[in-house]
């Protein structure tokens, strides 16, 4: 019997066919995908990197409405003109708590892994509100509505119950305390200001979008971009502890 | 009520679909009611009254039918085209819209004044619902309609089931309904392709296992002994497409009450998944389900046998078993690891073989009937839509390589490439499609102008070259000016500057893009005009053979 006629008990058995295509296709997949899941070579041990603040998660959720990811990489690559760029290339463990990842696909503006403490808060409130303001050939849309918006911050425990769940390692103490923490990042002279970077090292408490009041998408969304990229010290980094 | 005869009972179909679709209904306005944002509650209130809308129709259908369709009429079976029509009407409108966002976000880039500042008309959330509609809800709509027709004729039976055919296509259009709505509320997963949220997954995800029983039974109660080629390409579409959602989807919602949720994958394995699933719905849904239209249509329409029997088999199941491998290639030089990247890389190259046997077995074809392509513009669509196939199918393995894709990932190239395949590729074996179905379905002789169907073609070409020209110049350039350095070693442009400089090209590829758009709506007028007074085709009385 010849290689042809062998392959008729695909063409004349739709489910033998089926199983055909279910094997074929779980291949690659299972190759490329699952020993991404226990090679410990795939995550680097880092100092520094820590789950978001209840604040900077609900700037990485009004990032991920409104489709920045669509312009924006958040993925430095290892070649000498994006380092110079952007700075040093990104590490998976510094994205190793985002659910979904944010490294994009198209650089419609600038890399933003990076972009932490690069500018000032005022330059982020007048840049998101009217990018033409400050850089005239922008072609980014403005986003006046964000500080107009009060930040909708009812539920903020339960999206840290259900990182946990999905493995982000909150801790009680931070779920307990996610409200509080959420509106304690905006007022640096309040009471819960040092409990919170306690919790959070090298959070940044301050009142992002300069206005007076319960904070607003603006403040969370300018706290997200000021950490992007600041936790890991790459002047401590040593590369060579994670070869192996 | 006339129709009823004594006898009449309803199927298990029908009073178990009314009876899941009230308590769905019921359910609905009790989420809208506990709903934690607007989003929700719109899209429960559209699913509530979706679902008390599909409980009345079950209804009326039952009370005004009389017997169940018969499964052959005259020993010939009794093709099921109701379902057909709804898909093919559904691609053409969501065509047409998925083009016009497309040409508002691209003038977006040229002009950003015209994202008018407002949530819901900036780019961030059009860019999605352009994605969408082109692909999941033109493209899909277009292979539901191809597939259920190709499906029953290569088999000579009638669709099986009898509500279930409909439950498929209403119930998908459902699902892209409440996906682009969602995306202009902000409801957004923020995977691309994948972006609708965890409730529209699950409603796809029933739909979709819907769908793949009613194909594998309408295939398993098949009067041929052989299995088309074309099917084995839908089945691999539709299986292969499950376990994909399946995979790149699995989030845990906030709330049950609430449209966010997390997804379960995170950082570097997230990106894995996302682009596993990326590359292969265009692997699958994009290549797989199109190339099945290709076994089909240009067969019949060329009225030549496939090329070659032996290299369908060769390049179906290397194509299938080798696309999966090629997601990495998105990933060159982020944090995924080395030995990942370099086996993407790998394997895409190796894809250009099975991808130009497709290409290769789809023009030869022809052979035989060259001549056709100068009188017949509709055959001249699906034969220059192999050809960009092949193209892009080149370019692609050739980007996969890390060098090249160092220059070109990020820029505008990705976005060319991925154009001349959506434009040139799909987009024209649908349109090849469409203009061959609708007078079958419809019962017509002919189209109503193949004259239109010339200025469709021509106008929609010009479009596809001014767009893909513009985004290998723009991105090209940018890719090189982002790498650029003066003589004393410093980075030559800002980033700003790149920026600028993509100004002209982006003109240019929003005019092509309207040129694009302008030949879909001289498409739409004449497959309207078709229908509408198009000369009925009297039924030959010899059963006509599928082709095979």
């Amino acid at each position: 019997m010849s290689f042809w006629q062998r392959h008729q008990v695909f063409e004349k058995n739709s489910i033998i066919l089926v199983i055909g295509i279910l094997l074929v296709i779980a291949i690659g997949g299972l190759v490329e995908i699952t020993p991404l899941f226990y090679l410990k070579s795939t995550i680097e041990a880092v100092d520094g990197v820590r789950p978001y603040t209840p604040l900077e998660l609900a700037g990485r959720n009004i990032y991920v409405r409104e489709g920045c990811y669509l312009c924006h990489s958040q993925m430095i690559r290892p070649l000498r003109d994006e380092v110079e760029r952007y700075g040093h290339f990104s590490l998976a463990a510094e994205s190793m708590y985002d659910h979904p990842f944010q490294w994009g696909s198209k650089r419609t503006g600038p890399d933003l892994a990076r972009v932490g403490n690069k500018y000032s808060d005022d330059w982020h409130v007048t840049h998101l509100t009217n990018p033409r303001a400050i850089v005239p050939q922008s072609i980014m849309p403005g986003y006046p509505f964000l500080k107009e918006t009060e930040l909708n911050a009812d539920n903020v425990a339960d999206h840290l119950k259900t990182l946990r769940a999905v493995g982000v390692p909150y801790t009680d103490d931070q779920i307990a305390n996610a409200a509080a923490d959420l509106k304690a990042q905006v007022d640096p002279d309040g009471p819960g200001a040092e409990a919170l970077t306690k919790r959070y090292p090298k959070a940044v408490v301050r009142n992002f979008d300069g206005k007076a009041g319960a904070p607003t998408e603006m403040d969370a969304l300018v706290a997200y971009l000021q950490m992007l990229g600041t936790l890991v010290d790459f002047k401590i980094y040593n590369e060579k502890a994670n070869l192996r | 009520m006339s129709a009823s005869s004594p006898t009449k009972s309803m199927t298990i179909g029908e009073s178990g679909l009314t009876l899941t679709f009230a308590v769905t209904a019921f359910l609905c306005v009790f989420a809208a009611a506990k709903a934690l944002d607007t989003a929700f509650a719109f899209h429960a209130s559209l699913a509530a009254a979706a679902s008390a809308a599909s409980v009345f129709f079950i209804l009326n259908r039952y009370f005004e039918r009389g017997e169940l369709p018969a499964q052959e009429i005259n020993g010939r079976p009794n093709y099921n085209l109701g379902p057909i029509k709804f898909s093919s009407f559904m691609a053409m409108f969501w065509g047409i819209a998925g083009f016009a966002v497309g040409l508002i976000i691209a003038s977006q880039l040229a002009w950003p004044a015209l994202n008018f500042d407002l949530p819901w008309t900036s780019f961030g959330r059009l860019r999605p619902l352009h994605t969408s509609a082109v692909i999941f809800a033109f493209g899909g709509n277009v292979l539901l309609a191809t597939s259920f027709y190709v499906v029953q004729r290569t088999c000579r039976v009638r669709l099986a089931g009898d509500l279930a055919p409909w439950f498929v296509v209403v119930g998908y259009n459902f699902f892209i309904l409440i996906a682009g709505t969602g995306y202009l509320l902000g409801v957004t997963e923020g995977k691309e392709y994948a972006e609708p949220e965890w409730y529209s997954d699950l409603w796809l995800t029933i739909v979709w296992v819907v769908y793949l029983l009613v194909f594998l039974t309408t295939i398993i109660k098949r009067k041929e002994p052989h299995i088309f080629v074309a099917n084995w390409f839908y089945l691999a579409f539709i299986v292969t497409i499950a376990v994909l959602h399946l995979g790149n989807n699995p989030a845990l919602p906030v709330s049950f009450f609430g449209s966010k949720s997390y997804i379960a994958w995170g950082g570097v394995q997230d990106a894995m998944f996302q682009w596993w699933y990326g590359h292969n719905a265009v692997g699958f849904f994009l290549t797989a389900g199109f190339l099945a239209i290709m076994y089909y249509f240009i067969p019949k329409r060329a009225e030549r046998p496939v090329y070659s029997y032996r290299l369908s088999i060769i390049h179906f199941w290397a194509l299938i078993f080798l696309y999966i491998w090629a997601g990495p290639h998105h990933l060159h030089y982020t944090a995924l690891p080395d030995w990942t990247q370099t086996l993407g890389m790998t394997f895409s190259i190796m894809l250009w073989m099975p991808s130009w046997g497709g290409m290769i077995n789809g023009l030869m074809t022809l052979s035989g009937a060259w001549d056709k392509l100068r009188t017949d513009p509709v055959l001249r669509m699906l034969v220059v839509s192999v050809a960009f196939y092949g193209m892009s199918t080149f370019e692609g393995p050739m980007m996969s390589i890390k060098v090249v894709n160092s220059l070109s990932h990020y820029t505008d190239w990705t976005i060319g490439h991925v154009h001349s395949g959506a434009l040139g590729w799909v987009g024209f074996v649908s349109f090849g499609a469409l203009y061959c179905l609708v007078p079958w379905i419809w019962n017509r002789k002919g189209l109503y102008s193949l004259k239109l169907v010339n200025w469709h073609f021509w106008t929609a070409t010009l479009g596809i070259v001014l767009y893909i020209s513009a985004m290998w110049v723009s991105g090209i350039l940018q890719g090189l000016m982002w790498r650029s350095y003066t003589a004393l070693g410093f980075l030559e442009y800002s980033f700003i500057e790149t920026v600028e400089a993509m100004h002209p090209f982006y003109i240019i590829r929003a005019a092509g893009g309207a040129l694009f758009l302008i030949g879909s709506l001289i498409m739409a007028y004449n497959l309207w005009m078709t229908v509408r007074v198009g000369e009925e085709e009297v039924q030959s009385p010899v059963a006509l053979q599928p082709a095979e």
